[in-house]
């Protein structure tokens, strides 16, 4: 198939960026949407033009690289997949396809359509562990049994990918769900209770700090999120949170 | 010839881990304080070591190519982790592990390394629980197990298909924890360039800022490289994009010799290749040879019908069908171990049974275990004689709940419903069990310099089992390094800071920038994936899946002269500068070029087959095992350590010789 690509370019973190238009042919269905990126950078490298840069690295839905805006989705439009799940069958012969970076105050742009996500990074510094050291010199992995329901819930919290689709979906940039997703895994288990207050207070502040915007509760993050991370995760983040604060 | 030494401690099998420990020296906290190391990589090998390092006291920098030390490949890993806790009460214990692993490897490790491995493979999962790491758990609230190819007990704990994931935020958050304590500096978007060895000891490394092309000099008391396989040779394979022999390899040219670059492993369910814009392959779990079977048509007219599209692999009765890994290997059926496994369906395919439009393809069932667990679950539900259509949805449900994610990631992919017509499957290129040599100390042979994880070669021998890879990465890791490099840094602290304004720390920095400037002025024609493609195909065909002297030979040659023409004829857009991805790439192909030319000789050398190296020349010709691989213990019975010396052609072979004092070598039947 034949289509137009109206990417956005911008040389680095300081520079103005802009669109610019791609018309690019041969485009098969069966190919991903950064096989279709591929094709297009095999062009610009034979024109000798800069390729187009973009975050992506496992290309099967799990490491949370790939990070594009498009037409106005993140990851594009289909549901429960990342970019480099979407495979061009989803498109249409002739279509216009606009491609930007995740969009987000705290989200920087580095280059074309990759972004600094390392807010990220520092959310979790702030209290996404269990202080427990790795002398290997716990009790059994079988001494304390966990509700098989609570462990499946954590699991499908800890699923997060870190991928910031939740953040350029909402239009408050807010990095609730990214958040709440680790408050909550860890507030399913039992390991997690004794550091369950810190670890909240802690983790909203930076997240707070990093620039994220507040939640309104629209749910765009969860019909947005890769991997179908549900919104109740921020609601019992909410519930963490103040008692945590009452306890003060 | 050899001057290897393994360092193996005295004394029985099962004590030399603990006595071990109990003899080495150890570093007082505050000495700690004192003494840096640099982790490359941060996976399971690497963000575990780095955590546990800084843990311990050590000041850590981590380095990793990725944006987050999240998004190391060993996330990619689905399946499950090994160990021998026997909570099934099915007959496991470290024997039996450290049994299945040297088997499952085709007695081509070394003994001592993998009984540690066995031996600490309980506290990793202990470790893992503690962290908040989400294993899949039975209704009683205790930890489930599946099976796993090669083995004959259920010692796999898993989460969901994405083990590795939930394995590698645990370790990412055990480094957290340190990070917000100021005991790690991660560098990311960082890649690490070369080694510096002053003294003839590893002292630090040279590192390129991937965002504002700076180079950067960074010193520590020891380095530890835990920088993943180097599959990518390959171009497709199972690996991220990013995955790279770089850090590997310039260790390697500074003197750490290479082991065994030919054992690759070539995984028997990946999704198959569709077409020449591919850019990697998709692993579909071993997992799911728990429950699927894995068939080709009996006749050639159906595959050849198939093939056309003009039947339906449902439209095939029983009959119709070869399960053939069920009718040569009765005792594992359909989980004999990857190599087994892969080497049977390209032999079905080279025969013409395959069934996609390319031939290159066996069908993985799962209509029998929907019916299975179906009928079970009906009976569990008081329902005993349920419809045809409600054993399927029962069925169906036990089955999502198993595999959900990975079914789903098959439909995106290929567009087809594999809870409705069986998943095509195709071997691809996975695991390098290569890599540094490494003694028990998990050092290299440059002094201060180790490897872990799938960097190193040392425990999984000719084959790596399933669920093995993030064991070993997480042993490594948590467990093992941090006892022997204490002992190597307990004569350092008095060394003080190692200073970075020395001669060798320029000279290795003019090194780089010097390969840069080549490669941005190299100016040609084609693009660094034009290369990386024709190497690939050269590796596939050359010394994939079944290799010949002959091929082997020309392989040598072809890769030889493709290197010249890259280094001629490259072009590398944009500027050093800045962030430029071709430019990293060409850096990482560049050195792909050179090791696969030694991967090529090492395949040639071993005239025997082992685990993923085939051999053709190397066949069993009779008795019941006949068409089988044939291993030869009289004459290769070693590990091959080579030593850099210019063109990999020139690599110096130094023999490790593997000595058996616990298992007895017999042929590796799975029949």
């Amino acid at each position: 198939m034949k289509l137009s690509l109206k990417v956005w370019r911008q040389q680095n973190a300081q520079s103005k960026g802009k669109m610019v238009t791609y018309p690019i042919d041969g485009i098969d269905g069966d190919m991903s949407f950064l096989e279709m990126m591929d094709v297009l950078n095999e062009q610009l490298n034979d024109k000798g033009e800069e390729p187009v840069v973009f975050d992506h690295d496992c290309r099967e839905g799990i490491c949370g690289s790939c990070s594009l805006q498009i037409n106005g989705q993140p990851h594009g439009p289909d549901r429960l997949v990342t970019t480099c799940q979407l495979h061009m069958r989803t498109f249409n012969d002739g279509d216009e396809i606009v491609i930007e970076p995740f969009r987000a105050k705290a989200f920087p742009v580095i280059k074309d359509l990759m972004v600094d996500r390392s807010a990220f990074d520092r959310i979790q510094q702030a209290g996404g562990y269990v202080s427990v050291n790795t002398s290997g010199n716990t009790i059994d992995a079988n001494a304390t049994p966990i509700d098989k329901a609570d462990a499946d819930e954590a699991f499908y919290s800890a699923a997060c990918i870190g991928c910031g689709a939740c953040v350029a979906a909402c239009k408050n940039a807010s990095a609730m769900l990214f958040t709440a997703a680790k408050v909550s895994q860890y507030a399913l288990l039992p390991q997690g209770q004794v550091e369950a207050s810190t670890r909240v207070l802690n983790m909203v502040e930076q997240m707070d700090k990093e620039g994220f915007g507040n939640c309104t509760n629209t749910g765009a993050c969860e019909i947005e999120c890769p991997k179908g991370i549900s919104l109740e995760n921020i609601a019992r983040m909410n519930r963490e949170y103040l008692a945590a604060s009452a306890k003060g | 010839m050899s001057t290897l030494d393994s360092k193996i401690p005295e004394g029985p099998l099962a004590d030399k881990w603990t006595n071990y420990k109990n003899k080495i020296n150890l570093v007082n906290p505050a000495n700690k304080r004192n003494i840096d190391i640099i982790v490359v990589g941060t996976g399971l090998a690497g963000g575990s070591a780095a955590a546990t390092l800084a843990e311990l006291g050590y000041n850590v920098k981590t380095f990793c190519y990725q944006d987050s030390p999240r998004r190391a490949h060993s996330i990619a890993a689905q399946g499950g982790i090994n160990a021998s806790k026997n909570y099934q009460g099915d007959g496991d214990s470290d024997y039996r592990l450290f049994y299945d692993t040297v088997k499952g490897g085709d007695y081509r490790s070394r003994e001592a390394n993998v009984y540690r491995l066995a031996e600490v493979s309980g506290s990793i999962i202990d470790q893992c629980v503690a962290q908040g790491v989400p294993f899949a758990r039975e209704y009683g609230g205790l930890l489930d197990n599946r099976s796993f190819g090669g083995v004959l007990v259920s010692r796999t704990f898993y989460a969901k298909g994405q083990t590795g994931q939930q394995l590698l935020l645990g370790a990412y958050s055990a480094m957290n924890r340190q990070i917000n304590r100021g005991k790690i500096q991660a560098f990311n978007r960082h890649e690490m360039l070369d080694v510096v060895k002053v003294d003839g000891k590893a002292r630090g490394i040279i590192a390129r800022n991937l965002i504002t092309g700076e180079i950067e000099r960074h010193s520590a008391h020891a380095v530890v490289l835990a920088s993943g396989g180097y599959g990518n040779v390959f171009f497709l394979s199972t690996n991220a994009m990013g995955s790279n022999v770089t850090a590997g390899w310039r260790a390697h040219r500074r003197g750490a010799y290479f082991a065994n670059p030919c054992y690759t492993q070539i995984h028997p369910t990946c999704i198959p290749v569709s077409g020449d814009h591919q850019s990697k392959l998709t692993l579909m779990s071993e997992s799911l040879r728990n429950d699927g079977r894995i068939w080709v048509p009996k006749n050639m007219e159906d595959a050849v019908a198939i093939r056309e599209g003009k039947k339906k692999p449902t439209d095939l009765s029983e009959e119709e069908r070869d399960y053939y890994l069920e009718r040569r290997y009765p005792a594992f059926g359909n989980l004999v171990p990857r190599d087994v496994a892969s080497r049977a369906a390209k032999e079905c395919c080279d025969a013409g049974f395959g069934v996609n439009k390319t031939g290159e393809a066996v069908y993985l069932d799962f209509a029998s275990a929907i019916t299975r667990y179906g009928k079970e679950q009906a009976l569990i539900q008081g329902n005993h004689n349920p419809t045809d259509q409600e054993v399927y949805d029962l069925g169906r449900d036990v089955i999502e709940t198993k595999y959900g994610n990975l079914f789903q990631m098959y439909e995106k992919i290929v567009d087809q419903n594999p809870y409705k017509t069986p998943m095509m499957i195709y071997p691809a290129v996975h695991y390098t069990m290569g890599g540094l040599w490494v003694d028990y100390n998990l050092q290299t042979t440059v002094e201060g310099l180790y490897a872990t994880g799938e960097c190193n070669f040392s425990d999984h021998g000719a084959n790596r089992l399933g669920a093995s890879a993030l064991m070993q990465g997480l042993a490594d890791g948590y467990f093992v390094l941090p006892y022997t490099i204490g002992d190597y840094l307990s004569h350092d602290i008095r060394t003080g800071k190692i200073p970075t304004d020395t001669p060798e720390f320029e000279a290795a920095e003019k090194e780089v920038t010097d390969r840069i400037d080549k490669l941005m002025n190299a100016a040609g024609t084609h693009s660094v994936d034009y290369y990386h493609k024709i190497l690939g195909k050269i590796m596939w065909n050359k010394c994939g899946m079944s290799r010949n002297a002959t091929d082997l030979a020309s392989a040598i040659e072809e890769i030889s002269a493709l290197r010249k023409d890259f280094w001629a004829n490259v072009r590398v857009p944009g500027t050093a500068d800045g962030l430029n991805q071709e430019l990293e790439k060409a850096g990482r192909v560049a050195d792909f070029l050179e090791l696969g030319e030694l991967f090529a000789k090492d395949a040639l050398d071993r005239n025997e087959s082992a685990g993923g190296h085939y051999r053709e020349e190397s066949v069993e010709l009779d008795g019941p095992q006949k068409g089988e691989a044939l291993r030869d213990d009289e004459n290769y019975k070693y590990v091959s350590a080579w030593e850099y010396k210019g063109e990999p052609k020139d690599a110096v072979l130094h023999k490790e010789d593997l000595v058996f004092e616990n298992i007895k070598l017999v042929t590796r039947s799975y029949k």
